[in-house]
């Protein structure tokens, strides 16, 4: 059995990253010349890796599934990014920062990790401002902040509600130049379908290119994996609708573990479903909770147009349960607190399933121009989608499928048990516990490709510097590559009756209801079983039409919802280990009186990294304890 | 309601295409244009037929991959809105909706709906960053910047990439897009420094990929899904010509 | 700098500027020409035009004109030509549907500027053979008329009062007339947009200063001729 070894440095918790620094290899300017790295995504991890590595002398190869690195689902984050700046002078510091997330992971992070997130998030407003990324400026032409859930200082950075969009094109910029440079070969338009393992090492990909079918083989002296999370395992989900856990579950595959994959955050403010042909739920950012209040009526199957409710027939229920914190509590608990309204009937809209975002107060006392520009765009994103006006209306809204915490286990380097592969930004595990802190994503994928893994990757790869890579002709690529070969003939040749979206959609439904935001042993059981009964169907009567030699997006998904179903077991699973509630994981049987989780830090203060041990075998589950060296654990409370 | 498609199909960038006609009779209004396509495909596929490829990811309006010309009109009707945002409710029933890629000799079609945008990324690779290393940036409130500035540049950099601009363009010019990134870094101090090179370059790599020039129409900003303004084609156009300039009068330029 | 009349930008630099310069002139000439509607003797008309032909400053100033005309022309044919080959033929078979027009969003001078100019062109060579080259170089009995001033001036007023009263001839100048009015509609506010010297603020007031622009001198262009026919057949 595999030891699971964090490599956490030893040290005062603010030192850990410096020393640590120190002590890792490096690898010279003239070698680094001779040494591939192929990094997988262009998402901020994936673009801001290839570019920093790129921009160090490595030979990199970059690769998206999109036609441009531009498109990677980044681009549709939309609230901000945390950095402890300390700006407006609220007693904000890197400890504080690395506190409130270590609280909102409900303290089942890796203390050592988080830290060096929020010790390295100054640097990164630095350099992004610095790459022209055009955050909102105060009046004196200094950065502005604002204030986001689960936090009680101002410390989020923001472009309108396009942050991710903004940050995602400052890491493109700075791809760009280095493909420019000749550093850095971009592979658009490409699905990574295997990962090439030989003598313990991951030495290489597979692709199909989506432009012809071609099966191509790349091969490199490390492989970077930053291809985000896997929430459209609901198939509702804020996620674009080609984002999928491939590529982390072929990690699984090859031997890497999968590290907490039941914490799946679910985001309180989305547009609810409306219809069942929808094929994705949009966002509305959390920050529209800073000064959108959350209610619904009082009474129950209240039918009212919501302006002719008097405020004393309101059910404020957020600043009723959680005075401190108010609107602003995690995500995790606003979108349960959301759902126990609507399950208890309380909900309004058409289905019953939605709750009231008003910024009557807000437009009152600030105005309706300062409304607009905070959150502008949010707003007519809103209109376009409802046809309704969150100027006259307030808006109504619904918890979604939205980020993993869960992923790739990775060690202090962010390298996986597979040496040599390395999973950075969502596809690892690392820096959110159990529950994400609202504006921590851009924050960890900017700290993870622009600062650590440039570091950490050189002390891998100091000793390789005369490997030359796998050759593509050795038998591990042509194995690997007649595999992928014959999981797409499998599919192409089922030739039954049903589509993959149909097969997706099934999946979704099952996850959403016992893999969602509350869980319990029954329904995981019951979820386990009817997950196989799908994938059995789905291994009977898949229909694909096209050709394989082609583009065929058809393809494309049945490869997609092939490994999530395999996915969605482990989650299940994960799940049903995990005998406590924290943070988005909430088992019924283990909340307490008033409805919040409890935590069963005796048992389960560990990170459950799983092993795949082959077809229809049960993975093996592998504990790294987290110990709590700085902060002591505490039961959360935004009372 | 009962639709009937005219859907552009071409197997592969050699082959010759067509417009092929569809009947859908089962969509709703309460569908989006995207959902509309993935409800034809499921019945293409029922009948055994090869989909229709196109172009789609996050299907909120901020990705850039979709885009097609529906009724004539890049990203459909509406105002400010790309495919994916596009709502059923702007047809009726009975309607005629005729889907065509986006239309330009740079963006060539790859198979129905697609076209190939690479070129968007050549322009890039010219010059559409600021040369700052990791590692080397200044603290990030070094420069202050007035709001209304950084309020310009944000418009500019909420540019998409999808392609729209030049598909509305009788010249097939891509200047909303290169100006949107010049504008953008040609207002903020950082970006300042190498503003008017940028802008060389950039405009020099779009004529040289076949692009044609600009000639104040304003169909761009028309259709461009982020409302994206002209203001920001008069700053490029400063840009570029003083550029012409330094190099024609100035010592070193 | 050679590349910058090569890049796209750069030959609308040269239509910016050139087609300002332009527009300068026909100030100038429709208040030479304006003096017809004013003093009926046609004295004040003559007197302008003879200062108009044997001014030194006008006398240098006429190539450089004939110069600005020429490359005006030019680069709009070679922008023009450039621009349609950008289009379509990538797509073949593919046939664009009429009924549905993106250029619904945009106005139908701006688009059909080159064709405009043409019938512009069409418009002024007529003009000079009939007027320029005469006056310069066929001479016509017309301008031997004697007039109230002295013998050297000749009589322009006499051929143009004319020729004016042909009414096929003055529906010609009222069609290039109303041509350059659209031309300019579009074409002040471009150039100046082409040089970068407009926003969003100035765009609003360019297009004021354009849509007046074309009204004085589409509309007076078109005016005097229908001016001196009308006053001919009462």
């Amino acid at each position: 059995m595999i030891e699971l070894n964090s490599k956490i440095p030893e040290g005062p918790l603010a030192d850990k990253w410096t020393n640590h620094k120190n002590s890792l290899k490096l690898v010279s300017p003239a070698n680094k010349k001779k040494i591939e790295i192929i990094v997988v995504g262009t998402g901020i991890a994936g673009a801001s890796a290839a570019a920093s590595l790129g921009e160090l002398g490595y030979k990199v190869k970059s690769f998206c599934y999109q036609d441009s690195a531009r498109r990677a689902h980044s681009v549709a984050a939309q609230g901000g990014i945390n950095a402890a700046k300390n700006y407006r002078n609220d007693n904000d510091s890197d400890y504080r920062l690395f506190y409130d997330m270590i609280k909102g992971g409900d303290f089942r992070a890796r203390e050592a990790n988080v830290y060096r997130c929020a010790e390295l998030s100054n640097n990164v407003i630095d350099q992004l401002t610095a790459q022209g990324v055009p955050f909102a400026r105060e009046y004196g032409g200094t950065l502005a902040t604002r204030s986001f859930g689960g936090v009680q200082v101002s410390r989020t950075f923001y472009a309108q509600g396009q942050t991710g969009q903004q940050v995602l094109l400052g890491t493109y910029a700075s791809l760009k130049r280095q493909i420019a440079k000749g550093n850095v070969t971009m592979y658009p338009r490409r699905q990574m379908l295997d990962i090439v393992v030989k003598d313990g090492r991951a030495q290489g990909i597979i692709c199909r290119n989506l432009l012809n079918g071609n099966i191509e083989k790349y091969s490199a002296h490390a492989v970077v994996l930053a291809t985000g999370g896997y929430g459209t395992i609901y198939f509702l989900s804020t996620l674009a609708v080609n984002s999928s856990g491939s590529a982390a579950y072929t990690a699984y595959k090859k031997g890497a573990f999968l590290a907490n994959p039941s914490f799946i955050q679910i985001h309180p403010t989305s547009i609810p479903q409306l219809n069942p042909y929808q094929s994705k739920l949009t966002l509305m950012s959390e920050s529209l909770r800073n000064d959108g209040r959350v209610w619904v009526p009082k009474e129950k199957g209240d039918k009212r147009n919501p302006l002719d409710i008097p405020i004393n027939e309101r059910d404020y229920f957020l600043e009723r349960r959680y005075p401190a914190y108010g609107n602003l509590v995690p995500r995790d608990v606003s979108s349960r607190a959301i759902k126990e309204r609507c399950d208890a009937g309380y909900g309004v809209g058409s289905t019953g399933y939605a709750v009231y975002l008003d910024f009557s107060d807000a437009i009152k006392e600030q105005g309706i121009k300062a409304i607009k520009s905070k959150y502008g765009n949010l707003f007519d994103l809103y209109q376009k989608i409802t046809g309704e006006n969150p100027y006259e209306q307030p808006m109504k809204i619904y918890p979604a499928g939205h980020y993993t915490m869960g992923g790739l286990w990775v060690d202090y380097n962010l390298m996986t048990t597979i040496p040599g592969l390395f999973a950075i930004g969502e596809a690892n595990f690392s820096d959110h516990g159990a529950n994400r802190l609202g504006a921590s994503s851009l924050l960890q994928g900017c700290t993870d490709g622009y600062f650590i893994l440039p570091y950490t990757i050189s002390d891998y790869l100091a000793d390789k510097i005369n490997i030359k890579p796998l050759s593509l002709d050795d038998p591990e690529f042509q194995k690997s590559e007649k595999e992928v070969m014959d999981r797409i003939d499998r599919l192409m040749n089922i030739k039954g009756k049903t589509t993959p979206l149909t097969f997706h959609k099934e999946l979704g439904k099952i996850m959403w209801n016992y893999a969602g935001m509350v869980r319990n042993e029954q329904g995981l059981k019951q979820g386990l079983k009817e997950v196989s009964e799908l994938e059995e169907q789905f291994y009977k009567d898949l229909k694909i039409t096209g050709s394989k030699h082609n583009i065929n997006q058809t393809l494309e998904r049945a490869l997609r919802v092939a490994d999530s179903f395999e996915m969605a077991r482990l989650i299940l699973h994960d799940a049903l280990n995990r005998k406590e509630s924290c943070g988005a994981h909430f088992r019924e049987e283990y909340q307490t009186e008033d409805g919040e989780p409890l935590r069963n830090d005796e048992e389960f203060m560990y990170v459950a990294a799983w092993e795949y041990t082959g077809e229809d075998k049960e993975p093996i589950l592998h504990k790294e304890e987290l110990k709590y060296e700085f902060v002591k654990p505490t039961q959360r409370s935004y009372k | 309601m009962k639709l009937t498609l005219k859907i552009w199909r071409q197997n592969s960038p050699k082959e010759k295409g067509a417009f092929k006609t569809y009947i859908l009779d089962d969509a709703s209004q309460d569908m989006t244009f995207l959902e509309m396509l993935d409800a034809l495909n499921e019945k293409l596929i029922a009948e055994n037929e090869d989909p229709v490829a196109f172009d789609h990811d996050c299907r909120e309006g901020i990705c850039g991959s979709c885009g097609m010309i529906i009724n004539g009109r890049p990203h459909g009707p509406g105002k400010e809105i790309t495919t994916c945002q596009l709502n059923m409710k702007a047809f009726k029933d009975g309607d005629t909706i005729v889907i065509e890629p986006w239309r330009a000799k740079p963006f060539p079609v790859i198979k129905d709906l697609i076209v190939d945008r690479s070129a968007f990324d050549k322009i890039m690779e010219a010059g559409g960053f600021i040369n700052t290393d990791v590692g080397s940036a200044p603290e990030a409130n070094t420069y202050p910047i007035k709001t209304h500035k950084a309020e310009e540049a944000f418009e500019a950099a909420s540019c998409i990439g999808c392609g729209a601009c030049v598909a509305a363009c009788k010249n097939s010019s891509a200047m909303l897009f290169v100006a949107a990134k010049v504008s953008q870094y040609a207002l903020l101090p950082q970006g300042k420094v190498e503003s008017l090179q940028r802008a060389w370059n950039m405009i020099m790599k779009m004529d040289e990929l076949g692009f044609g020039s600009c000639t104040n129409t304003g169909a761009c900003e028309a259709e461009c899904p982020k409302g994206i303004s002209l203001a920001h084609i008069a700053r490029l156009n400063n840009e570029f010509i003083k550029s012409g300039f330094n190099k024609l009068f100035a010592d070193k330029h | 700098m050679s590349n910058f009349f090569v890049s796209s930008i750069g030959k609308k630099f040269v239509m910016s500027v050139t087609g300002m310069f332009l527009i300068l002139f026909l100030i100038v000439h429709l208040t030479v020409n304006s003096m017809i509607i004013i003093d009926d003797t046609g004295a004040l008309f003559n007197k302008a035009a003879h200062f108009m032909a044997t001014n030194p400053i006008i006398k240098i100033i006429e190539p450089i004109l004939a110069i600005g005309v020429i490359l005006h022309i030019l680069f709009a044919s070679l922008i023009t030509l450039q621009n349609q080959l950008k289009r379509d033929i990538n797509y073949p078979g593919l046939r664009r549907y009429k009924k549905y027009d993106t250029c619904a969003s945009t106005n139908w001078q701006s688009r059909n500027m080159y064709i405009l100019g043409t019938v512009i062109l069409t418009f002024l060579v007529i003009h000079l053979i009939n007027f320029f080259w005469k006056i310069r170089y066929t001479g016509s009995p017309l301008l031997e008329q004697p007039t109230i001033l002295s013998s050297e001036i000749k009589n322009v007023y006499a051929l143009v009062t004319t020729r004016f009263t042909t009414w096929w001839y003055v529906l010609i100048y009222v069609i290039g007339a109303v041509a350059l009015g659209l031309h300019l509609y579009h074409g002040v506010w471009s150039a100046f947009q082409t040089l970068g010297w407009s926003n969003r603020k100035w765009r609003k007031i360019l297009n004021v200063i354009g849509v007046i622009i074309s009204v004085i001198l589409g509309g007076g262009f078109a005016f005097i001729p229908l001016f001196v026919f009308i006053k001919s057949i009462i």
